[in-house]
Parts: structure tokens; sequence; C-alpha cells
């Protein structure tokens, strides 16, 4: 009887873990002693983080997509069908087209979606480049943008977490570019007490702010936004004018985990190491769909699929796990149009970003095309 | 209550986790942080104070603290 593995997800991690395990099941996938499905949402796999690209006309759309039947191992059986139901006490997934899929093993890999309509006002009087259709407005807006005050506004939770400081860094060199700096001003905004999540970083990106004149206003948590008036008005009772409203919503996992009573705002209670599902011994979580409290990030994503993989592949030939995740996360951040650094991290060792270099950005920009080799499990 | 074990969390840390908890509970929710950031001892109290919710109270734990809020508005 073939063990079956269901990934539910298509996304980096999902795919990385198929395809890692393609790798290190080749034998068994052979034999037909195992049969590795997934179940994603749609046929093309979107690189994301290129997103931040588009609004200053910095990448091709195209560039963003490859089919997912190419980057998937051919040996993965993937259908573009939605799961529906996820019934873990019956180890069985039911889907929007009708089909159930009984598994072995299951990776829930449904990541995280934006909710800016979950703050009253912001759909309507924000922009974003956190999905396509939302860069596209926001490249359309700055192309009309005359001068005035934007607002850059971070809200909690986010996944790619010092994306809004590289658009704030971007937006400046975007507004010098176009000699509009004169006449404009940039607010950012961000829901702690100090700039950035991680506290080097943010010991980094004040000065910075403060050379470039870039203001900013800290414990701020979108309450609402008045797309009439153009103001933005936090929790805390600070209410802002703008003329440009940049946002990074608020985000909630999939509405499947909701649905299917696996997690609160689609969070997936997690082990911090073994990256089970907590409650059970066949279902494991990996990406931004975990409730672990770390970056929700490709290279969390990255990370966990290779601790998984192992796992999976030490427990279908050895009957044991192989290791623990450590928690590893790395980012690069974008300082501008012309350099970058990156942060690396884990569960015991503390961050220590090194200073900005052209380098480092140049090797950002590589990897916008090195993700690919990434997804396919070969970097 | 719920608890988030925050210890030795370096990003997005012990207070944007607790921001993201409280979003989605419901008005009188409580709900226990764990955090081994001694910084979470001052800037969890005076985000709560600023936004309106109530601190329930902080504790030492040996290694880490405890610090618990309850959702208000």
């Amino acid at each position: 009887m073939a063990k079956n593995i269901l990934i539910v997800g298509g996304g980096l991690a999902g795919t990385i873990v198929a395809n890692g395990l393609c790798r290190q099941l080749a034998p068994q996938l052979r034999s037909g002693e195992v049969v590795i499905t997934m179940l994603g949402t749609t046929e093309t796999h979107m690189y994301q983080p290129g997103l931040l690209y588009v609004p200053f006309g910095r990448i091709r759309e195209h560039e963003l997509f490859r089919d997912q039947r190419k980057v998937l191992d051919r040996r993965v059986i993937f259908h573009v069908d939605p799961a529906k139901h996820i019934e873990v006490e019956k180890n069985q997934v039911s889907t929007e087209g009708g089909r159930t899929l009984k598994y072995d093993y299951l990776v829930l890999a449904t990541g995280s979606r934006i909710m800016p309509q979950s703050i009253p006002g912001m759909a309507e009087g924000g922009h974003w480049f956190y999905d396509l259709e939302g860069a596209r407005k926001m490249r359309d807006a700055l192309a009309k943008f005359e001068g005035g005050k934007i607002i850059v506004n971070a809200n909690a939770p986010h996944k790619c977490p010092v994306a809004p400081l590289e658009i704030t860094f971007m937006l400046y060199d975007y507004l010098k570019a176009k000699n509009l700096l004169d006449k404009s001003e940039i607010i950012y905004t961000y829901p702690i007490g100090r700039l950035h999540a991680l506290e080097p970083v943010a010991l980094w990106a004040k000065p910075e702010f403060d050379k470039l004149g870039i203001k900013y206003e800290t414990f701020f948590n979108t309450e609402s936004v008045d797309p009439g008036a153009k103001t933005i008005t936090s929790a805390e009772g600070v209410t802002l004018p703008y003329d440009l409203l940049v946002t990074i919503p608020p985000h909630q996992g999939a509405q499947v985990i909701v649905d299917s009573d696996l997690g609160k705002g689609g969070w997936v209670p997690t082990n911090t190491k073994t990256l089970h599902r907590d409650g059970s011994t066949n279902v494991f979580v990996c990406g931004d769909t975990t409730n672990i409290p770390i970056s929700k990030a490709g290279s969390t994503a990255h990370f966990e699929a290779d601790v998984l993989i192992d796992n999976l592949a030490s427990l279908l030939t050895e009957n044991r796990m192989a290791r623990d995740y450590d928690g590893k996360v790395f980012c690069f951040i974008e300082t501008g149009s012309s350099t970058g650094t990156y942060v690396w991290f884990n569960y015991t060792t503390p961050p220590n970003p090194g200073p900005p270099s052209q380098m480092v950005h140049w090797f950002k920009l590589a990897y916008n095309r090195l993700y690919w080799l990434s997804a396919k499990g070969l970097l | 209550m719920q608890t988030i074990d925050a210890r030795g969390a370096f990003c997005p840390g012990p207070l944007m986790e607790l921001i993201a908890a409280l979003k989605l509970s419901t008005i009188g929710d409580q709900i226990e942080i764990l955090s081994t950031d001694k910084g979470s001892v001052a800037d969890v109290p005076e985000w709560v104070a600023k936004v309106g919710h109530k601190m329930v109270g902080v504790t030492e734990k040996g290694d880490h603290w405890s610090i618990v809020v309850e959702k208000a508005k």
C-alpha cells in the first residue's frame, strides 16, 4: 500500500517540500511505495518579493510568474483544486472540485493573505504592492503623483518584515529621480515603538531616515482610513492627512484553515522545532501558515521546508525524525535603488545587519532570478 | 487564556505578536505573552496605555517575563 503525502498549498513552502521530497524519495516514488500530491489554487507560481519592484517599473510582470507544473518535479501529482475542508481526525482533505483525498502525511502550506478589508476605508483609500493588482494600481498612482504627503503605513501582522522599510527607501529614491522631493514628504508609521521589529534594524534605520528627512510615527496601529478626507487614524488616537497612502495591510492565514477549525486567523499552532501541528504526529506545517512567532518570509519557508523534507524522508525510510528546525531566517534589505544589506538570525542568535553596499543589492537582484532554483529545491 | 510563547523571538517580537493576537480576540479576552526581552516589560505597558487596553500584570519568572493584557476596546 503506497504512503500518500499530501501537500496543501502550491506557494514557495509547498513547492520546495514537494520537489525536495522527490529527490530524497526517488526510489520509493519509482516503485510506487510513495505518492506525492499537491493541491494548489492556481496554475501559476508567483515570485512574491518581485512585487516590490512593480510600482517603480523595475521588473517586468512576466518575470514574476512561471507555470507551476514546470516548477514542480514531474513526479508530483498536481491538482489546481483548492482545499475546502481539512479533517485531521480522518486523515483526509476535501476540495472545492469535489475530490476527497486520504493521506498518511499532510503538509499544510496554505500561506497568508492581505486583509485590507479588515480595516474600515483601507481598501478604498490605500495602495499596496502585496498583490499584482495592488502593485499595478500603486504604479499608476505614483505615475500621477506630483508631490504631497506619502504615508507608508505598516500593520501587524504582515509578511516580509523588511518590506515597509524597503518601499520607503525606494519611494525616496523614486521621488528624488522625479525631482519631486522638494514638494513631497514621506511619513512612515509602524505598529510598535521603533522603526522595525528587529532592534538592530530599527537602530540602523532611524539615522538613515533622519538624514533623508523621512518622518515617522511609531506606536501606530491603523484603526480606520477616511478616503474622502484622505486621513488615516490609529488605534492610539493619531490622525494623519495623506495625499498618497501606501499601506502594508494586516495579514491572515488561509480561509480553509479557519473553516477547518485548525487555527485562529488561519495560523496553525505548530511545534517550533519539529513543525508538527500541535496535537498531530502526521501533520506538518510550513511557511506563513504556522503560528510560530518568527518572521513570515520566503526564507523562513525555505529553511523550514529543508527540515520537513529531511524529516518526512526519514520517517518514511527509517521511521524516525532527522532534525529540528532552528528558527533560521534570512532577509535581504533593499536600502534604496542601488544599495542593500541583509540580516539573519535564529532562535538563539540575534540579528546583526552589516552596512549597506552595492554588492548586496546586486546579489538581491540576482536572487530575483535565482529564486526559481530555490523553488525547484536546487538552491 | 491564550498564551503566546514569544521567548527568544527576535522578529516580529513579543509586542507585534501581542498586537496581532489582540486583533483576533474579543473584548474582555486576556492574553499572556511570554518574553525573554526585558524591553517588553516597558514597551508592552506603554503601548497598552496608549491604545486603551488593560494591563493585568507583569511577573518575572526566572529567565523570562509573563505579561498579561486584557482587550478593552
